[in-house]
């Protein structure tokens, strides 16, 4: 197990290194704009807010992933119960479309719908969480919406195809032939090996949601480290586009490092991996 | 190559699913060629006597808030898709199969240097790379075009690296080389029969993330700029709009979800007709 951690960490510590490299040499291609002292690499990380960004991004990127995980398990799960069964089939296909919706459109229906026609919840912008943490959530409760819908479809297609996976494991079949019902099976040893293996994958979904949390804020106005990125690039605030560069660099790394952790601490089984 | 083709002409690759995605696609490809050559009005003449005009009448889907023919700028940014995620897709391939190969055949230090690089690029969503990039050079479609392909280029690095894994372990692989085939002749006759389908696969999963990426980087500007037109960019137009004049936006979202569910059809139906010691192979990790 100790050797897991340890070999997660350094994956962590080189991929940030490896690719905060790269970013900081791009960037340091760039022609230095008259007049503004161009700043040396690790030095001053610009005005940049990247903390108040921080408080945005952050709570928009958990509860669209716990939204999504949520749904997105309980689909697939549903799903899965018959396969090939008209409810399944149904699903599948939900699960499909679902899943190539992009969430930046989405987002804009659902301001359509719920701000622009029936009022009930704002349409953009952003109060600190200090001024008024109620109205800071309900500012939130749209952009997140529309990250884990898609991702809750492209969660549950993964989820169900996992599923239906293990049905056919000998242990399942050894476990009816004890006597257990097949949804008996399923809840006691089927569903927490599917579970794992989602949970292997789960790095690169956190990758994509991660990114279109930085798209999904610039629908609602979100004074997030998106929209602090994009703002910087439009002014060619070099120093700014650097700081959240490089805070998006480990939030990704940190993302996939928590998934990869996660999934060696659930599946001990992970920890041979490579060996085989 | 040929192998692929014939498979695909007897049929094995499942009735429904590939043919389904496969005609889909050529049907929205077509009419993205049409627009090269015939759009309703041309994209880039503004009428500002009819600015935002509901569907019907002379503008089957109206127009937008420059006055441009809606129908017209759907088309073009159907092209502007597929051609901006081709030509990232082909970027990808030809950064992640050889990188893939090497891995195969060097095993030890090379295969997993190159692993990590794979995983390292992973974590590097096409979003930040296109920022950095449009940072240092201002935005433009080279740009996202190298990001997206830098971003699918692991896809195929894995999907070449265990599907030779796969492919070496089978008996008749084993067998040509006992008897005497060479090395050359043998990826030749059983190697690449075997891999092409799943590259192809492959093509089709990796060119539905590159429509989708193209539209988010459009949407926030920093793919193809003005007068140039992509989904991504009218969407994001459509945006500021949309309480006037929702039709753009939602014709144009599900443009782009045709195109993905077409490709994304293809993808999946290709890798039902592949034999079960390679359909997992190239998955997510």
């Amino acid at each position: 197990m100790t050797g897991y951690v340890v070999r997660a960490v350094a994956r962590f510590v080189l991929t940030v290194v490896v690719t905060a490299a790269i970013a900081l040499w791009l960037l340091g291609l760039a022609p230095t704009p008259v007049g503004s002292a161009q700043a040396d690499l690790f030095g001053s990380f610009g005005s940049a807010p990247i903390g108040a960004a921080l408080a945005v991004t952050l709570p928009l990127i958990l509860i669209a992933l716990i939204l999504s995980a949520a749904l997105g398990a309980g689909l697939g799960i549903w799903a899965a119960r018959r396969p090939g069964s008209l409810v399944d089939r149904a699903l599948r296909a939900l699960l499909r479309i679902g899943g190539a919706i992009p969430s930046f459109w989405l987002g804009t229906l659902l301001v359509l719908l719920f701000s622009a026609t029936l009022r009930w919840l704002p349409a953009g912008g952003f109060v600190p969480w200090q001024v008024n943490p109620l109205v800071a959530l309900s500012s939130l409760i749209l952009p997140a919406l529309a990250l884990a819908l898609p991702q809750a479809a492209r969660l549950g297609s993964m989820v169900r195809r996992a599923l239906v996976d293990e049905k056919t494991a000998p242990y399942l079949v050894a476990a009816e032939a004890r006597g257990l019902t097949a949804d008996a099976a399923m809840r006691r040893h089927g569903l927490r090996n599917a579970l794992l293996a989602v949970l292997g994958a789960l790095g690169p979904q956190l990758v994509t949601l991660i990114a279109g949390a930085l798209v999904v804020e610039n629908v609602f106005y979100l004074s997030g480290l998106g929209r602090l990125l994009f703002d910087a690039v439009a002014t060619r605030d070099l120093a700014s586009v650097r700081a959240a560069a490089l805070v998006l660099i480990v939030l990704l790394a940190g993302a996939v490092l928590v998934a990869r952790l996660g999934a060696g601490w659930a599946d001990p089984r992970v920890h041979a991996e490579r060996k085989a | 190559m040929t192998d692929t083709l014939a498979l695909l002409r007897t049929g094995r690759f499942g009735p429904s699913r590939f043919r389904i995605g496969a005609i889909a696609t050529l049907v929205l490809l077509l009419v993205g060629f049409v627009s090269i050559v015939w759009t309703p009005y041309p994209v880039t003449s503004l009428d500002v006597g009819s600015v935002l005009q509901a569907p019907g009448g002379a503008h089957w889907l109206g127009t937008d808030q420059l006055g441009r023919d809606v129908l017209s700028l759907i088309m073009k940014g159907i092209l502007t898709s597929f051609v901006v995620s081709a030509v990232a897709v082909f970027i990808g391939a030809v950064i992640g199969v050889p990188l893939g190969w090497m891995a195969k055949i060097w095993p030890g230090i090379p295969d997993r240097a190159i692993g990590a690089l794979g995983e390292a690029l992973l974590t590097f969503p096409p979003l930040l790379l296109a920022v950095i990039l449009a940072a240092v050079a201002g935005p433009g479609v080279l740009n996202i075009m190298l990001a997206i392909g830098l971003s699918v280029a692991p896809a195929f690095l894995r999907t070449t690296r265990d599907g030779l894994v796969a492919i070496e372990r089978l008996d008749y692989v084993a067998a040509a080389r006992l008897a005497g085939t060479g090395r050359v002749e043998t990826v030749r006759r059983h190697v690449l029969p075997n891999l092409s389908p799943l590259l192809l696969a492959q093509i089709f999963a990796q060119l539905a993330t590159g429509v989708m990426a193209e539209a988010a980087l459009g949407f926030v500007g920093l793919g193809v700029q003005p007068p140039a037109s992509s989904l991504g960019l009218l969407l994001r137009d459509a945006q500021s709009y949309a309480s006037v004049a929702p039709v753009p936006l939602l014709l144009g979202g599900l443009a782009l979800i045709a195109i993905v569910l077409a490709l994304t059809a293809a993808a999946l139906g290709l890798r039902d007709g592949l034999p079960g010691y390679l359909r997992r192979v190239g998955d997510e990790p």
